[in-house]
């Protein structure tokens, strides 16, 4: 872990969930306790103004894997990815209970600074949102407001670059704006953005679901080198792209509930609960 | 039989179609005039205007201060003028400082006002209530302004008629104006990207400066400039305020509690004076600051086009 900036998120193991409290009624078919969890979900409800849009939620993230969040649209999926790194905070009507616990530490304690937590948890958005500035700029950003622009920054970007799998095609032009790019190369972009401050984890909301095949298929191949590092928690409605990339499968259907939380494999091959089955082969959804 | 023939299927000369093209030239016939009312009434005054001041525009004219005589203006006279010629000077310089202090007063007030509101507050009703009324503020009458500052600024404050009193006077009454439009161009930057600021793990603060206010920045800049431009030609607050009339010098920047002239002012006491030629050079006066008026506006158009991606 880098030694930057202000922590308050300890990565104690003392408190938090992975004592033996049992899961409760609402845990999902499947199995939804892992032993490599850096995040954690406990009956986690998040609320807009009197309406829920997620229903005690428990499920546990392995650390360096895929873990992909599939389910209609509406059903929750972002939502529990903004949940995560507390981006809900920014909704006024949001509201969040139970608890949702990174490295054993409950990111809403009132000591934790969503800040701080941001600055371990990247995210990348669906549409590509590259700010008005050169590509340099674009990802020097991180850097330099979490104060890591102290060191070599140029040979952060093109790191960052290189590992976002775009240094090759922008190679000459890092003071060109970065709006200048295609759809594909302005979520990698994205991508390299969020990974140049060296997060732990990157959350990911359908970030190709606005880009072509050919596009999609360079961010699926970078989203699996990427867990090599880090560990990746990605929304998709695409049930391909989830069973191709993903090493484990939340199924979130409608309503905001976790069904089932398993291996990709037997999510896609076997899964228990019959609506997931029906959601997989498409009977609905 | 039922074989169509050409006009059942497709009328070649369907009159109502005709007909909704004639109510459409007219329509349109209808803009153009309403469109040339207003730009034949422009040329026509500044035409009028330029016709008035011609011969009585000078260099002298803009560099020299004001006289209680007509002839002093007349530029077949200058050369045996003992005191030199009368001009404009000292109220040009009073316009420009007054501007220029509204400029940095508006420019803290406004903008800090705005962004607490756009990017701090909760939307509550206070907040609400607080915005329709700033909404409210702007079409106060600018004599209203003039009064209120005669008694804050001039008596209660002790600033006396001073360029002091008269930059506040004219900030609060374009505050309003400035408010509204920083918190649109603040709206208008995306959501998306503040959110891309603080998914890298920016502080608020941070996302305002580095990503929000960039953004804003050319919107926020041409709604205080014209506003400014609206403000340098106001003459009610600052005849309530009690801008001096016949200033021989120009006013002083690093004493801004001393007395003033400016153009709006200058321009209206030469437009009362009996004698004819007095309303020669009170043209000339609109002149001079109907050209800043312009200047100004051409810089916001500018800034606006340069930054229009
Ligand atoms: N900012 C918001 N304000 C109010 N309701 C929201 C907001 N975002 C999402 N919702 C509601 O929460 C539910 C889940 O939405 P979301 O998490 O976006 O679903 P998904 O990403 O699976 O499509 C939906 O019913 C949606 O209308
Ligand atoms: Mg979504």
């Amino acid at each position: 872990m880098t030694a930057n900036g202000p922590q308050t998120v300890t990565t104690s193991e003392s408190d938090g969930a992975t004592s033996d409290d049992a899961m409760t009624d609402d845990a999902p078919l499947g199995s939804p306790r892992v032993d490599d969890a850096v995040i954690e979900s406990r009956d986690l409800d998040v609320y807009y103004g009197d309406d829920q849009a997620l229903h005690g939620i428990n499920m546990d993230i392995p650390e360096r894997k895929v873990t992909a969040l599939i389910g209609p649209s509406g059903c929750g999926k972002s939502t529990f990815l903004r949940s995560i790194n507390r981006m809900n905070d920014l909704i006024d009507i949001a509201r969040v209970e139970g608890d949702l616990y990174f490295h054993g530490k409950n990111v809403y304690d009132e000591d934790v600074d969503p800040v701080a937590l941001r600055r371990k948890i990247g995210m990348v958005f669906q549409k590509p949102n590259p700010f008005p500035k050169s590509i340099f700029d674009n990802v020097a950003y991180g850097l330099r407001v979490q104060g890591k622009d102290d060191g070599d920054v140029e040979e952060k970007v093109r790191t960052a670059l290189e590992r976002a799998a775009l240094l090759d095609e922008v190679e000459d032009q890092l003071d060109s704006s970065g709006l200048d790019l295609s759809g594909g190369q302005q979520q990698r972009l994205c991508i390299a953005r969020a990974i140049a401050p060296d997060p732990e984890v990157i959350l990911m909301d359908e970030p190709a679901s606005a880009l072509d095949p050919v596009a999609t298929s360079k961010i699926e191949d970078l989203v699996e080198e990427l867990a090599e590092e880090y560990t990746v928690v990605i929304v998709t409605h695409n049930m391909q792209q989830a069973a191709r990339i993903s090493d484990k499968t939340a199924v979130f259907l409608t309503g905001g509930h976790l069904v089932e939380f398993d291996d990709t494999n037997k999510i896609f091959e076997n899964p228990e609960s019959d609506r997931v089955e029906d959601y997989i082969t498409g009977k609905f959804g | 039989m039922s074989t169509p023939t050409e006009t059942d299927a497709f009328e070649v000369d369907d009159s109502s179609i005709e007909r909704m093209r004639f109510y459409g030239r007219l329509f349109l016939g209808a803009c153009i005039v309403a469109t040339l009312v207003g730009i034949v009434a422009l040329i026509a005054l500044v035409f009028d205007v330029v016709v008035e001041a011609w011969g009585w525009l000078t260099w002298e004219f803009l560099t020299h201060p004001p006289s209680y005589l007509a002839e002093h203006y007349d530029p077949s006279n200058y050369g045996d003028l003992p005191t030199g010629p009368g001009g404009i000077y000292p109220a040009i310089v009073g316009s420009i400082y007054l501007i220029a202090m509204t400029a940095v007063f508006t420019l803290v007030l406004g903008v800090g006002a705005a962004i607490y509101l756009e990017e701090y507050a909760r939307d509550t009703k206070l907040t609400s209530f607080i915005e329709a009324n700033i909404a409210n503020l702007a079409g106060v009458p600018s004599i209203v302004y003039g009064l209120l500052g005669l008694a804050l600024f001039v008596r209660a404050m002790g600033a006396g008629s001073s360029l002091l009193a008269g930059a506040l006077t004219l900030t609060l009454l374009i505050l309003p104006i400035v408010i509204v439009q920083t918190q649109e161009a603040l709206r208008a930057v995306p959501d998306s990207m503040r959110q891309a600021s603080y998914g890298t793990g920016a502080t608020k603060w941070q996302t305002i400066r580095n990503v929000v206010l960039p953004e804003a920045i050319p919107g926020i800049m041409t709604g205080i400039i014209l506003s400014l431009s609206r403000a340098i030609g106001e003459t009610a607050p600052i005849i309530m305020v009690g801008a001096a009339t016949s200033m021989f010098a120009p006013p002083n920047l690093t004493d801004p509690t001393g007395s003033f002239a400016a153009m709006p002012m200058q321009i209206f006491e030469w437009a009362k004076a009996p004698e004819d030629d007095f309303q020669h050079i009170a043209a000339a006066g609109i002149i001079v600051l109907l050209t800043v008026l312009l200047l100004m506006n051409a810089v916001a158009i500018y800034i606006r086009n340069k930054y229009d991606r």
